[in-house]
């Protein structure tokens, strides 16, 4: 036992061999499909389905432990860099959960005006908090907002006979769906390199740009924390060739009430409503991706949208869509979730939760004793483990009770440990975090090496889990 | 506690003197001087959203939503409203599941990991695949990845993708969305009687076409049963054969790895999920030779450092975070909350559930179609093929006014044509079906 650990230890069931059993370990039973019962014939049918058979409170007790052996933000500190992992109210799960919006999307408009009237005010909220002219909500993450961004501009320029226009510029310190999504659009991905202070490099920039540029893809403040102060200068030089300029929504979270996307000169933008507006995120998802635009990409918008006329809500097609993102409307139960948080916090919870994650960011950097080297930040900060392997580090910081910050990224910083606080976090516990980075960078490579040893898990073979994949107890049967 | 709380977010909980003692750590006067922004893109205006009680917003909200009128819907094509056990919301709602990200720490996210394991293993049973990954958004996007996986792992070149002239026009545009970056095509093949023509078929067909997807059930409730003649004209041509299904469904209907399925794609919030305007789960399982071009996440088993079994997201080279431009998909947040409560719906219900359920999807629709054929001014089912779950009806006044003289006596139906509307029995009990064969009696005379 060293340093000021916790007394933190993951909950951790153990079976024979294994922690807790699959469902497919309690109980396997065959059920035979048979022409004699079946209202189907045999050639239509399966022969039989075979799965676990078990009881309601078996069952309980099984996700029960599961959930136990499972980190969440309700759990404690969660400063994944970039992912901004808040608290979640417990209330916009119970009006997401009303009965009034269980709705189909196949109803009629008339008999769909609340759910219709969310959305159009949803809208509305999100074109003001980011300065955008018009707002869809379809995209069911924020990758797929990056997908519908870059299709509308697609679109737009093809509108304009410009289709000739085949790159897109991307910083290399940008998240790697940004890089992803241009490449799924068909586009050629040009990597811009950061100048020497971690933002975009203007001289490169300008070697960048061409008439072939679609659209620069930008996070602001970008992965480093750092706010691109050239903004203005960078979107007319974009504009200049006729690009358009795509913001990354991801990091939004640190500009609330104090700077808006449409204000800098961006085109069209993501929001990223699982991380800015503290919905949860479910092991991974669901999010939504709404995308906001200027007057002049409207027209583009995925179909359909939501106007308001003098009596209704009411769906149109914008003149030039690009059509659907999504088989439906998008991630509604999450989009109710959003409307909530921005409704209960309006401008000035909306404006104090950037004011305190940015203190936070600050704060937690102060009493770390990594080395940081990239500052002003803002919401997040890039700290180097330096000598130490950022990926152990963070193993043995979960020994302490908290999670660990995302690592070995971005590359611009060696062994980064990215951290993201989030305003939602206090003293107290900004003080237990600080305690733990501290506690760490004065152990040893073997401790390291070997943690963590408090977790539900001891370390994970993570190569021989990629070499030799086994995706199902099947594959594990087969063994 | 020390100090008072601040105003602002209520989810910040800084006293006074917590942020008083944290700016002098930082060394400045104030929040503001924390913010590193040029002056000409400061924003010092307002958005005009008041704050409120938490009471006042649940307020808001449940106003505004209160505005939806309150209807029985008799309603599928592609989202379902099937009723979802307690036991589901209970256990996927504990706040671990909930309020956890992305398991990149798996040593601290072994329950998320091992549910999601699960949840793949449940497809594996249901497709005869042997790998399905741990979500996609929905099936149109689903069947978006579906496509550029074929374009990436055919041998030869081609353009084509063929789908049904049926398509859900969702999905159809989410495809040729997903595709626009590409060299693929999305061209329709005709179908006969709400299921595929496949003479058709065959003469679409050449070296060409890339993929061939199909639907089972179809969007008018149809049962296709040619599945496996089309996927032999696909491997003939050396095309994937994509199949669009869902778990229910698949837990009575043929096997898709029994007619040559490479891909299968689908909606699984059909369990897990009620009816939510269209929020979906997208299903994805293929052939094990595709493993490593597959989209998004896949947890695999592994052991730790003590020899037992654990769970970890694995193959991850293939994924954006790592591999950016030559990443298979650009997924990053995907439905994996919505993923464990499918896994959970399925648990609850067991094989024997899901059978019957499935059963139930074929003998109610039979049973509500002949006894809406019994109606004066209607026939039904208008295709004569067996259903799952919905069938298309004929009415002699035209479909629009029908659905809404329905509306008005508080049901929901689909109009699919001038005289032709659909229906749907997921989501209504035995009662409500008697009164809906009399108030539709009333109504299409």
């Amino acid at each position: 036992m060293t340093g000021d650990r916790t007394r933190y230890d993951q909950a951790r069931w153990t079976d024979d061999g294994q922690y807790e059993p699959l469902l497919s370990e309690k109980d396997r039973t065959r059920v035979q499909i048979d022409e004699d019962d079946s209202p189907l014939p045999d050639d239509l049918t399966r022969d039989s389905l075979e799965l676990p058979e078990l009881s309601e409170p078996e069952l309980a007790r099984h996700y029960t432990r599961l959930s136990q052996m499972t980190y969440g933000i309700d759990s404690g500190p969660y400063p994944l860099g970039s992912c901004t992992m808040k608290y979640n109210p417990k209330f916009t799960e119970d009006v997401a959960a009303l009965p009034s919006g269980a709705v189909h999307p196949d109803r009629s408009e008339r008999s769909l005006q609340g759910t219709l009237e969310l959305c159009y005010r949803l809208q509305d909220y999100l074109g003001r908090i980011g300065g955008m002219d018009a707002v869809t909500l379809q995209p069911p993450a924020g990758a797929a907002g990056e997908f519908t961004g870059i299709r509308v501009a697609a679109a737009y320029h093809e509108h304009n006979g410009e289709d000739h226009r085949n790159e897109v510029i991307v910083p290399e310190s940008a998240h790697g769906t940004n890089f992803a999504t241009a490449a799924l659009a068909g586009y050629d991905v040009i990597s811009l390199p950061s100048d020497e202070g971690g933002r975009v490099d203007l001289e490169a920039l300008e070697a960048a740009l061409s008439e072939n540029t679609a659209a620069l893809m930008l996070t602001n403040p970008n992965t480093l924390g750092l706010f691109e102060r050239d903004i203005v200068e960078i979107a007319e030089m974009v504009h200049d060739v006729g690009g358009l300029l795509y913001y990354d929504g991801a990091n939004l979270n640190a500009l609330l009430g104090r700077a808006r996307p449409g204000d800098m000169g961006f085109d069209v933008m993501h929001y990223n409503v699982h991380k800015t507006f503290a919905t949860p995120h479910g092991g991974g998802g669901p999010g939504a991706g709404p995308v906001g635009v200027v007057d002049d990409l409207a027209p583009f918008l995925p179909a359909p949208r939501v106007r308001k006329t003098a009596t209704e809500y009411e769906l149109f097609e914008p003149e030039h869509t690009i059509g659907h993102v999504h088989g439906f409307q998008g991630n509604w139960l999450v989009l109710v979730k959003t409307f909530a948080y921005i409704a209960r916090l309006g401008d000035e919870g909306l404006t104090d939760a950037s004011a305190k994650a940015v203190l936070n960011a600050n704060y937690l950097a102060s009493q770390i004793e990594y080395d940081v080297p990239y500052e002003p930040f803002h919401h997040e900060f890039v700290a180097s483990a330096g000598d130490q392997d950022a990926a152990d580090v963070a193993k043995r910081m979960l020994d302490y009770g908290v999670h660990p910050p995302t690592t070995k990224w971005p590359e611009i910083v060696p062994e980064a440990l990215m951290t993201e606080p989030t305003e939602v976090e206090s003293k107290e516990t900004l003080d237990q975090l600080a305690a733990a980075f501290n506690a760490v960078a004065g152990e040893d490579d073997e401790t390291l090496e070997t943690a963590p040893e408090r977790s539900s898990a001891r370390r994970i073979d993570q190569t021989s889990a990629a070499r030799n994949p086994r995706l199902s107890w099947q594959a594990l049967e087969e063994e | 506690m020390h100090g008072s709380h601040t105003t602002g977010s209520p989810y910040a909980p800084h006293t006074d003197d917590d942020t008083a003692a944290m700016l002098e750590a930082v060394d400045v006067d104030s929040v503001d001087d924390l913010f590193d922004i040029p002056g000409d893109v400061r924003f010092d205006g307002e958005f005009g959203i008041d704050a409120r009680t938490e009471a006042e917003t649940r307020e808001l909200v449940e106003g505004i939503l209160e505005k939806n009128e309150d209807l029985t819907e008799l309603l599928g094509r592609g989202h379902y409203g099937y009723y979802v056990p307690s036991l589901v919301d209970h256990l996927s709602d504990r706040a671990e599941f909930l309020t956890s990200y992305t398991q990149y720490q798996p040593e601290a996210s072994q329950g998320f990991l091992q549910a999601l394991f699960e949840y793949q293993s449940l497809l594996v049973e249901l497709t005869g695949l042997e790998v399905a990954n741990c979500s996609m958004y929905d099936a149109a996007t689903a069947l978006g990845e579906a496509a550029t996986l074929a374009d990436r792992v055919r041998d030869t070149d081609g353009h084509r993708v063929l789908v049904p002239d049926l398509l859900l026009e969702g999905r159809r545009s989410t495809l040729e969305n997903y595709v626009a970056g590409t060299d693929l095509s999305v061209e329709t093949y005709p179908t006969d009687d709400a299921t595929a023509d496949v003479d058709a078929l065959a003469g679409e067909i050449d070296e060409d076409v890339v993929m061939v997807y199909a639907e089972n059930p179809t969007v008018r409730g149809a049962i296709e049963e040619n599945l496996a003649a089309i996927g032999k004209l696909a491997t003939d041509a050396n095309a994937l054969f994509v199949l669009g299904s869902d778990p229910v469904a698949l837990s009575l209907l043929q096997r898709p790895a029994d007619v040559g399925a490479d891909v299968v794609v689908g909606d699984a919030s059909v369990l897990g999920l009620p009816t939510s305007y269209g929020m979906g789960l997208g299903l994805f399982a293929t052939r094990e030779q595709y493993l490593r071009q597959v989209p998004g996440r896949l947890v695999g088993a592994s052991e730790d450092a003590t020899d037992r079994r654990a769970y970890t997201l694995t193959l991850q080279t293939r994924e954006q975070h790592i591999r950016r431009e030559r990443a298979t998909s650009n997924i990053c947040t995907n439905q994996a909350w919505v993923a464990l409560r499918s896994a959970m719906h399925a648990a609850a219900l067991g094989p024997s559930g899901l059978v019957d359920l499935a059963k139930r999807g074929v003998t109610r629709a039979e049973e509500l179609a002949a006894r809406v054929d019994d109606i004066v001014g209607v026939t039904a089912p208008v295709h004569d093929r067996r259903h799952f779950r919905e069938f298309v009806a004929h009415v002699d006044q035209p479909a629009r006014a029908i659905a809404d003289d329905l509306e008005n006596l508080g049901y929901a139906v689909h109009v699919v044509g001038d005289h032709e509307i659909q229906l749907c029995v997921t989501g209504v009990s035995d009662a409500t079906v008697d009164a809906f064969v009399e108030d539709l009696t009333e109504v299409a005379r």
